[in-house]
């Protein structure tokens, strides 16, 4: 295939990677900035999205796109209920120590994959697309399904964005985030702002989880690379800082994309690190994140 | 202290006790003639991880072949147990499940385990524990000489074998410039090495090999690695993923000029033909190693084992149309069953101190007539390597379904001995 086709399918993957990889990324970004929590289970939050989503799309009758649609909707609400009951049960007892949650979430990523496999199984299923359209171009075809992801990703983290910024709720969230104690006397409960911003982080990575389904399949060890790359996500574009995120969701995404098409996605993924280890050395902050 | 009259044990009678007990213990848990305990085999199963698919009918096909056994009396007139364990598709647990099977458990012998790696990792295992190992693989580990002489593999035709009777009818009915995509691991550069020589021997050239991680999920990436100049396109590719694979193929290509394309039914394994996005493959030729699809000729010995197993004429389970089957591989667990049974009658085997005899009355063995025990045609066993060779066959997806369209002979599949394990030392 000559150059250009090439690059074109390359930027091609490399956007409906780095969208998914940006929705994914912005959740874990979220619960760290607010609540300066370590999600290892985030991953799982991840596979537990695209698991429900097979089982929404799987029992409900009528065309795919339907299915589909409750997913969206239906997956979203029930993983981010299961983080929210994760906080209150056992992040708030820990009261929030680093170390201990950190632990406290590894515990609950073995709990949430060993849950898919005994109650989904071992195999991977797939889930119809809402819609069936191939477009053709001169040098090769594309699923119309993945350009549609990178638009629907892009939606969402606008109203994500709006959120954060333009309401109230968004308000509280910045609040907390900047000073809990302040927060608190002002009258805000810091739990409960806690529970919904845990909720908020796994109703993303479930959305961006169902979003992917269509493209791949869903299977109980689907949680691993999402997990790994959205912590260089965020290493890279800086903890706590959503426009640092999604920076680097955007240069990571594409750089897979170009690499793994021109190179091989080794390699990528060996710079991808290298890069991370880089930013640690020289600029432990990451690239927009507040000096320590 | 009280001394209570009569209770108080003299220390001779404390030792006379002790005594008694101990050789109580060291005695046999149930004192019944050997002849009747039942035969324990050991089945080293992917019940989960990226071999899953394939376990789920592994495990069916396993069962279906025990009841078919112990209904026709068993082994030497002894029931047959089968203990399946589940190693996780990984090396490390397979080594762990040998152990437990061979040394907790009791097993006689252990048989079952297919993706390469986990072979490779387990088998050396097994040679240190002495135990036999009956792979259902179909890498070229076995006959290589990479392994030990207690590991044999006598159900299931090899890669090298299936690879060299392709290139013929691949170089005259397809064409002869092939780029080859293949799942970058032991199985898949067993493709990667053989099919390229045997193709060049037939006058064919492999312009480009693409490697793609078993563990992949995404594959649209690699594709524009394939030639222009490409005149077919072959693949195979194994674990959770295929489905995928296959379908990024067709939308890649959409309704654009596309080579010929020849696969390996592994990229379909469990899944069905008739998929929504699998469209492109109508026309296309497989490898099969047992056709999935009920074929017109079908021998009596095939029908009753697809009755046995619980598979309809489409290659589907009788009970779940949509639960297809791993037609082309699940086979090999019957037949090494199968092969157990004439092994163990032909050495004559009591106990575990058989095993060697077993393995050299399989090593003894040659011409395979097809059979109720093997189903999916005759065979003839290689003693000094340790492989079985078969039939293979081509099939074209016609109408969403796969028609066979050639067989090979036992011979076209035949290589000079790469091992001689009657050499080796147990």
């Amino acid at each position: 295939m000559d150059f250009g086709p090439f690059l074109l399918l390359a930027l091609m993957e490399g956007m409906v990677m780095a969208a998914v990889l940006a929705l994914t990324a912005v959740g874990l970004s979220l619960v760290f900035g607010v609540m300066r929590v370590v999600n290892v289970a985030h991953g799982e939050f991840f596979m537990l999205g695209a698991v429900i989503a097979w089982f929404v799309t799987h029992y409900m009758p009528g065309p795919p796109a339907v299915g589909f649609a409750a997913a969206l909707v239906i997956c979203p609400l029930i993983v981010g209920g299961i983080a929210a009951l994760s906080d209150t049960l056992i992040l708030k007892r820990l009261k929030y120590d680093p170390e201990a949650t950190i632990v406290a979430t590894i515990g609950l990523s073995y709990i949430f994959q060993q849950a898919a496999l005994t109650f989904y199984g071992p195999d991977a299923r797939p889930v119809l697309a809402p819609f069936d359209l191939r477009i053709q171009l001169p040098w090769f075809g594309y699923s119309g399904y993945k350009i549609a992801v990178v638009f629907a990703a892009l939606a969402i983290l606008m109203a994500v964005w709006v959120l954060i910024t333009r309401t109230r709720a968004g308000l509280i969230m910045r609040a907390t985030q900047l000073d809990r104690n302040t927060a608190r006397a002002f009258g805000i409960n810091v739990d409960r702002v806690y529970a919904a911003v845990f909720a908020l982080g796994a109703g993303l990575a479930a959305v961006a989880a169902v979003l992917i389904v269509p493209i791949q399949q869903a299977h109980y060890l689907m949680g691993h690379d999402p997990l790994l790359l959205s912590f260089i996500v965020v290493i890279i574009g800086g903890l706590g800082s959503l426009r640092g995120t999604l920076v680097a969701a955007l240069v990571i995404g594409l750089s897979d994309g170009v690499i793994s098409v021109f190179f091989s996605p080794t390699l990528a993924k060996i710079l991808a690190t290298l890069l991370v280890a880089m930013v640690l050395v020289f600029r432990p902050q990451g690239l927009f994140g507040a000096k320590p | 202290m009280t001394k209570l009259i009569g209770m108080t044990p003299s220390r001779r009678s404390l030792l006379k006790g002790m005594a008694a007990t101990a050789s109580a213990l060291a005695l046999p848990g149930f004192v019944q003639a050997q002849s009747s305990a039942p035969i324990k085999l050991g089945f080293q199963l992917h019940r989960t991880g990226i071999g899953a698919a394939y376990g789920r009918w592994y495990e069916r096909t396993t069962q279906a072949a025990l009841k078919v056994l112990n209904d026709q009396g068993g082994i030497n007139g002894r029931p047959v147990e089968v203990i399946f364990e589940d190693d996780g598709t990984d090396p490390k647990r397979g080594a762990e499940v040998v152990e437990k099977l061979a040394s907790q458990a009791g097993c006689d012998a252990i048989f079952g385990p297919l993706f390469s790696h986990v072979v490779i990792g387990s088998a050396p295992r097994a040679g240190e524990l002495k135990v036999p190992y009956l792979v259902c693989s179909e890498g070229f580990h076995v006959a290589s000489g990479k392994l030990n002489r207690w590991t044999m593999q006598p159900g299931i035709t090899d890669v090298r074998a299936q690879v060299t009777a392709m290139a013929p009818w691949v170089s005259q009915n397809l064409g002869k410039k092939i780029t080859m995509v293949f799942p970058d691991y032991a199985f898949g550069h067993d493709h990667r090495d053989y099919f390229t020589a045997a193709i060049a021997a037939q006058g064919g050239e492999v312009i480009k090999h693409i490697a793609i991680p078993p563990t992949e999920t995404s594959f649209t990436r690699y594709l524009p690695q394939i030639p222009k100049e490409t005149e077919v396109l072959y693949h195979v590719m194994v674990g959770p993923a295929v489905l995928t694979f296959v379908k990024e193929l067709g939308e890649f290509y959409g309704t654009g000029a596309r080579p010929e394309i020849f696969g390996f039914i592994d990229s379909l394994e469990a899944v069905d033909t008739a998929s929504p996005g699998l469209e492109f493959l109508e026309g296309t030729h497989f490898w099969e190693g047992h056709c999935r699809v009920k074929q017109a000729d079908a021998s009596e010995h095939e029908t009753f084992y697809r009755a046995a197993v619980g598979v309809d004429d489409n290659g589907a389970s009788i009970s779940d149309g949509k639960d297809v089957a791993t037609y082309a591989h699940m086979f090999s667990c019957w037949e090494t069953l199968f092969m157990i049974k004439a092994g163990m009658e032909a050495a004559g085997y009591q106990s575990t101190a058989d095993r060697q005899k077993f393995v050299e009355a399989v090593e003894a063995m040659t011409t395979i007539p097809a059979s109720q025990a093997h189903p999916q045609g005759d065979k003839v066993f290689n003693g000094k390597t340790h492989q079985v060779f078969g039939h293979q066959f081509i099939s074209k997806v016609e109408s969403g379904k796969l028609m066979r369209v050639h067989t090979t002979s036992i011979e076209d599949g035949m290589y000079p001995d790469a091992v001689d394990y009657t050499t080796m030392a147990f």
